[in-house]
């Protein structure tokens, strides 16, 4: 089989893509010439073995590192419809960050109520009035799949959910803000079995409406969500595929080699 | 053979546990020690001062006669002077440690200035008094006033504020800013919305706990020159004739309850150690329900956090 280019696969409309992005944590090559479409309204997994690269990536699209100091990077990471480079140094980040809204690897819902928390977002962006709050919120957490189980104690604390309703009110506060693009940083790797199932069955219902890219150390989850697979290794993109080809005829050795358990 | 084992196991074991025991005595005693000293002196003042502490003694100017003579003066004094130290040391307190922690570049510069606050909480307090003498009173002519005396003791507590504040805002984690920043929160948006809120028990406990240092400091406020006889209250605004502006309370002389004391030690007739015992017994009731509400603010902020 001959080898094929990331953009040669994906022949849908993009969302976000990736070129030759190349990441430094001080003088540490931490990203290598990583080229990576994001088609829309489809889900991408990011999978590789610890340190690969696959969370430092995934969190360039949001401009996360810029929190931190000694963080360099280069290249380009194009968002469309509008064609920007959002990883330019003129790009306001928050600005980046309001379109591309992001789910942690443990959930971290603010010490605030289940309301405040979904309409965070929304007041960030300025909007005060009740209703319009209310009306967001409640087609937030609706959304989420966790409205049944709230809609009575909204102004409870955050903290008293369990960990799997914690990580669905941090998916309904991503999803409060109209994202175009969500990303998710292992978002199950701190919950149990039903509550990761539950998790799953939501990104599978709102990939509908945005696009989503996630990383995960799971692999049976990627190929079970996930429409695209990237396979990462020691900051480079070793193999980009459609899921079921990647997981069925990976075409590198190191891919066969991490998916069939061999190493990682 | 398994048997001479465990036997030897358990006299070593039996040998350890006495170090236990032996520290144990030694901790409790250490801690006892500290306990009862302050117990006996609380004892001691209350059963001098007690007879004092009745209605009149708070209402009451000081006076020649004993008997007669009141802290009215003095805890009107502390509590004024309180509130101007409140006032400014809270706002440049809290303005400082945010920006420390969550705006300054971390270089050597910021290390240094980090050093140099923790530091600051060591100075001595009457070289505090010294700058206050030089800079508001002679530099910028503000008196022997109250607006002197809070500034001088905001200074004081400054670093103790600083440093509370700081520990607060580094106990939160990164996932919650991180989680605030990804919704596309600027910086303030975080810091004021976040940030102040979940570290607000942490900064009442260091507030709190710098005015209770602050209510009994005496030496800074003998240098910038408190008066230690003073038979009127500062003007209240709006009143008298000509009615006092708003502000002009902070231009006032005034006493504060340690010197008060201070001042009615150093006579020779007993029944002033009387009136100085009561007053002590007054400061320390300040402060001692000071820190319970600085425990009871942090235990209740602690139960909404959970990291």
């Amino acid at each position: 089989m001959t080898d094929q280019t990331p953009h040669a696969v994906v022949t849908e409309p993009l969302k976000a893509e990736a070129r030759n992005f190349n990441f430094y944590y001080g003088n540490h090559h931490a990203l290598k010439n990583i080229n990576l479409p994001v088609a829309e309204r489809r889900v991408t997994a990011l999978i590789g073995p610890s340190g690969c690269g696959k969370s430092t990536l995934l969190r360039s699209f949001n401009r996360m590192h810029d929190l931190y100091p000694g963080n360099r990077y280069g290249g380009e990471i194009r968002l469309y419809p509008d064609d920007v480079n959002l990883v330019s140094a003129e790009v306001d980040p928050i600005e980046i960050r309001m379109r591309i809204s992001m789910v942690f690897q443990k959930p971290n819902p603010f010490p605030k109520s289940i309301f405040d928390n979904v309409a965070y977002g929304l007041m960030v962006r300025g909007e005060r009035r009740r209703s319009v709050l209310e009306e967001k919120v409640e087609e937030a957490l609706r959304g989420a799949a966790l409205w049944d189980e709230v809609k009575d104690r909204l102004d409870d604390l955050a903290f008293n959910l369990s960990g799997g309703q914690q990580q669905r009110l941090c998916i309904a506060r991503a999803l409060a803000a109209d994202p175009e693009l969500i990303l998710f940083d292992e978002p199950t790797s701190a919950l149990d079995p039903i509550a990761t199932a539950s998790i799953e069955e939501l990104v599978t219902e709102i990939r509908d409406k945005v696009t989503i890219l996630i990383v995960t150390h799971n692999m049976q989850q990627a190929a079970r969500i996930s429409d695209y697979t990237a396979f990462m290794y020691l900051g480079e993109l070793v193999e980009f595929g459609r899921t079921d080809e990647l997981f069925v005829r990976p075409r590198k050795k190191q891919t066969e080699d991490y998916i069939t358990g061999r190493f990682g | 053979m398994v048997k001479t084992d465990l036997s030897r196991l358990r006299a070593v074991i039996a040998k350890n546990r006495r170090w236990d025991l032996i520290f144990g005595g030694i901790g409790l005693l250490a801690t006892m020690l500290g306990v009862v000293v302050l117990t006996v002196l609380f004892v001691d003042l209350v059963i001098d001062g007690w007879s004092r502490l009745r209605p009149d003694f708070f209402l009451n100017f000081p006076s020649r006669h004993p008997e007669r003579a009141g802290i009215l003066s003095a805890w009107v004094g502390s509590a004024l002077v309180m509130l101007v130290t409140a006032l400014t040391a809270v706002p440049l307190g809290v303005a400082a440690a945010v920006y420390l922690e969550e705006y300054a570049p971390k270089h050597w510069i910021t290390e240094l200035i980090e050093v140099n606050v923790s530091n600051l909480a060591a100075v001595p307090s009457i070289i505090y008094g010294l700058l206050a003498l030089g800079l508001f009173v002679y530099l910028l002519g503000l008196g022997h006033s109250i607006l002197t005396a809070g500034l001088t003791l905001a200074l004081l507590i400054l670093p103790i504020i600083i440093v509370a504040t700081r520990e607060a805002l580094r106990a939160i984690p990164v996932s919650i800013r991180e989680a605030a920043y990804a919704l596309g929160a600027t910086r303030w948006q975080v810091v004021s919305n976040h940030l102040i809120p979940y570290a607000s028990g942490g900064i009442y406990t260091g507030v709190i706990i710098g005015m209770a240092r602050a209510v009994g400091e005496t030496a800074p406020i003998i240098t910038i020159g408190a008066l230690t006889f003073i038979a009127f209250l500062p003007p209240a605004p709006f009143t008298g004739d000509p009615p006092a502006g708003p502000f002009d309370w902070l231009f006032s002389p005034f006493t504060v309850l340690p010197i008060q004391m201070f001042n009615w030690l150093s006579r020779p007739q007993a029944a002033f150690h009387v009136n100085a015992a009561a007053t002590g017994i007054v400061i320390i009731v300040a402060t001692l329900v000071m820190n319970g509400i600085a425990i009871w603010l942090r235990a209740r902020v602690r139960r909404n956090l959970k990291w």
